[in-house]
């Protein structure tokens, strides 16, 4: 059997097994493992996100949490005003996840393009330092924001609404964030075959040899890191709807760096690495933080194993090196 | 006369006290090989380098069919027809022979903003990077990844990539290093065809291929060019014979 075909298989389980447990935990009235089973889902879009430019594009982007942030803000403030019947610049709140979703994506979009016009040129540890400082201003300018409850966050009393479903209920939420992971899976598949993949994925290999066929590496990099963005807040807007809360703690360094985690247990550029390493991230947690505090220690332990003895992630131990045609 | 397709003129590169390139000019024509050829360090790379773009002379220019490139980006200049192949092969690794081709193609024919359709199911592209394949002879290694080609068969796939952009003319950095005598006798067959496509600036180590090939050969030392013309005169030229020929002879 071929990588591919061993990916593939390897894929559907993953998906399969993600849809599999919350059904039965609905059917067993575990309303918590189908919260759990929710938040791998959230997180492995942000991933999805993250993957873009780091899997696809090599950007090595320790910022990706402002997006996270930025959605989840764009949720909340939103979710606040429409509480409050009151307005923000001049536009009236919503608690309608649709609009939200779009702004948040129109947001961090915008915000991504800032951000990467001004980090693409650099490399390496710049590039990292770059992102890593545009998420700190996110980090620190919503922690001395009183008027979104600054460090002490923003409550959304009320979920937000989706058409056509109850999302207050678990079940109807994880559908929701399931179908959206789908999406967000395809429109990753759909960019990396297309000529736009080609083109990126050649730039991370060698710059050089990709401008001298006449791609320009910068433009190519900026959409992908734009494209990336967008996906992200798009989580951060759903995280908060998950946990009905947002705080300065959604745009700290560490989460940025759980979102590189992720992608590393995972697979890097891999389509489902995202979606095996929150699970791996969410399960330790999940499992471990019951039994000591200290779960960090063992899962910087996996992670370790993983760099050193499984570059490829658990989509490339189990599923072998990824192939391009 | 034929029509000039490639022109450098009075090019110069500084970096600190070095002068790399200094003053340089040279002319490309059409149907032809213009052979430089210089001992190591004579600046030959540091040429290469600013005509492609990815060095910005202090003074001169670079003329392309007509127009002004000096301003231009590498990625510009390549879409402007400037098909260079690279001294060290440089490659997409993890692509096939055949995706480093469609790369090519895929570049030439416009942009690379498209999202939607998968880039393997472009038959038109994937039949044209193979026929191109077959021309340079990596037919039966289309889909072996480019990090696993041999040495030769990478030189070979450097040509190909230059060959897919159609470019005005082919700028080819030592396209002979590391072949055998047969690979070199091959290639210097290929080039000679080639040529009447468009013309080839080539920098070349091997002086066999370079006195069979070239129609006129330019010979830098120290960042200047010091003699240019046929491959008679390069021959017999004494201050040639003194820095270069001289030097091969009894090294």
């Amino acid at each position: 059997m071929d990588n591919a075909r061993k990916e593939w298989l390897l894929n559907t389980a993953i998906a399969l097994a993600l849809f599999a447990v919350p059904l039965w935990a609905l059917l067993a009235d575990e309303p918590f493992i189908i919260t759990t089973a929710t938040r791998i889902a959230i997180l492995a879009i942000a991933a999805v996100g993250l993957n873009i430019a780091l899997g696809l594009g090599g950007m090595v982007s320790f910022g990706h949490a402002l997006y996270l942030g930025i959605g989840g803000y764009v949720a909340g403030i939103a979710a606040h005003h429409a509480f409050s019947g009151t307005t923000v610049l001049g536009l009236p709140g919503t608690n309608q996840m649709l609009p939200i979703w779009a702004i948040a994506m129109i947001l961090s979009g915008t915000i991504a393009g800032i951000v990467g016009a001004l980090s693409i040129r650099t490399s390496g540890i710049f590039f990292i330092m770059i992102t890593l400082a545009f998420a700190q201003m996110g980090f620190f300018f919503t922690l001395s924001w009183p008027a979104y409850g600054g460090e002490d966050g923003l409550p959304i009393f009320v979920r937000n609404q989706f058409p056509g479903l109850n999302t207050a209920r678990p079940w109807e939420f994880f559908l929701l964030s399931y179908g959206v992971l789908l999406a967000a899976l395809a429109i990753f598949a759909m960019l990396r075959a297309a000529r736009f993949g080609a083109a990126l994925m050649a730039i991370r290999q060698n710059p050089d040899r990709a401008a001298a066929v006449g791609i320009s590496p910068f433009g190519i990099k900026l959409v992908a890191f734009i494209l990336s963005g967008m996906i992200t807040g798009l989580a951060g807007a759903m995280m908060a709807d998950l946990t009905r809360f947002v705080s300065p703690a959604m745009m700290a360094w560490t989460m940025s760096g759980e979102l590189i985690v992720i992608i590393i247990l995972g697979g890097v550029g891999r389509l489902f690495g995202p979606v095996a390493g929150a699970a791996i991230l969410v399960c330790f947690e999940v499992l471990f933080g019951g039994l000591t505090e200290h779960w960090k220690l063992w899962l910087g332990l996996v992670l370790l194993a993983v760099v050193l003895f499984a570059r490829g992630g658990l989509i490339g131990l189990l599923a072998g090196r990824a192939q391009h045609g | 006369m034929a029509e000039t397709v490639l022109e450098l003129r009075g090019l110069s590169k500084a970096f600190g006290a070095l002068k790399a390139t200094d003053n340089v000019s040279l002319t490309l024509k059409k149907g032809e090989i213009h052979a430089l050829i210089g001992p190591n360090g004579a600046g030959k790379s540091t040429l290469m380098r600013l005509v492609s773009g990815k060095l910005t002379p202090d003074a001169g220019e670079v003329w392309l069919g007509g127009a002004e490139i000096t301003g231009l980006s590498v990625a510009r200049r390549a879409r402007a027809g400037l098909g260079r192949s690279f001294q060290v092969s440089s490659l997409i690794p993890d692509y096939s022979a055949l995706r480093n081709v469609m790369l090519a193609l895929q570049a030439r024919q416009g942009h690379s903003y498209r999202f939607l359709m998968p880039v393997m199911r472009d038959r038109a592209l994937r039949e044209s990077a193979r026929a191109i394949l077959e021309r340079v002879g990596l037919g039966p290694r289309a889909s072996v990844e480019a990090a696993v080609l041999s040495h030769g068969e990478r030189r070979l796939l450097e040509i190909a990539v230059a060959l897919a952009l159609a470019p005005r003319c082919f700028l080819l950095d030592e396209p002979m290093a590391g072949l055998g005598s047969e690979g070199t006798a091959r290639l210097v067959s290929f080039l000679r065809e080639l040529k009447q496509e468009a013309p080839i600036l080539l920098i070349e180590h091997d002086m066999d291929a370079v006195f069979q090939l070239a129609d006129r050969i330019s010979v830098l030392v120290y960042g200047r060019i010091i003699a240019s013309g046929s491959t008679a005169e390069i021959r017999a030229d004494p201050q040639v014979r003194a820095v270069y020929l001289g030097e091969e002879t009894t090294a």
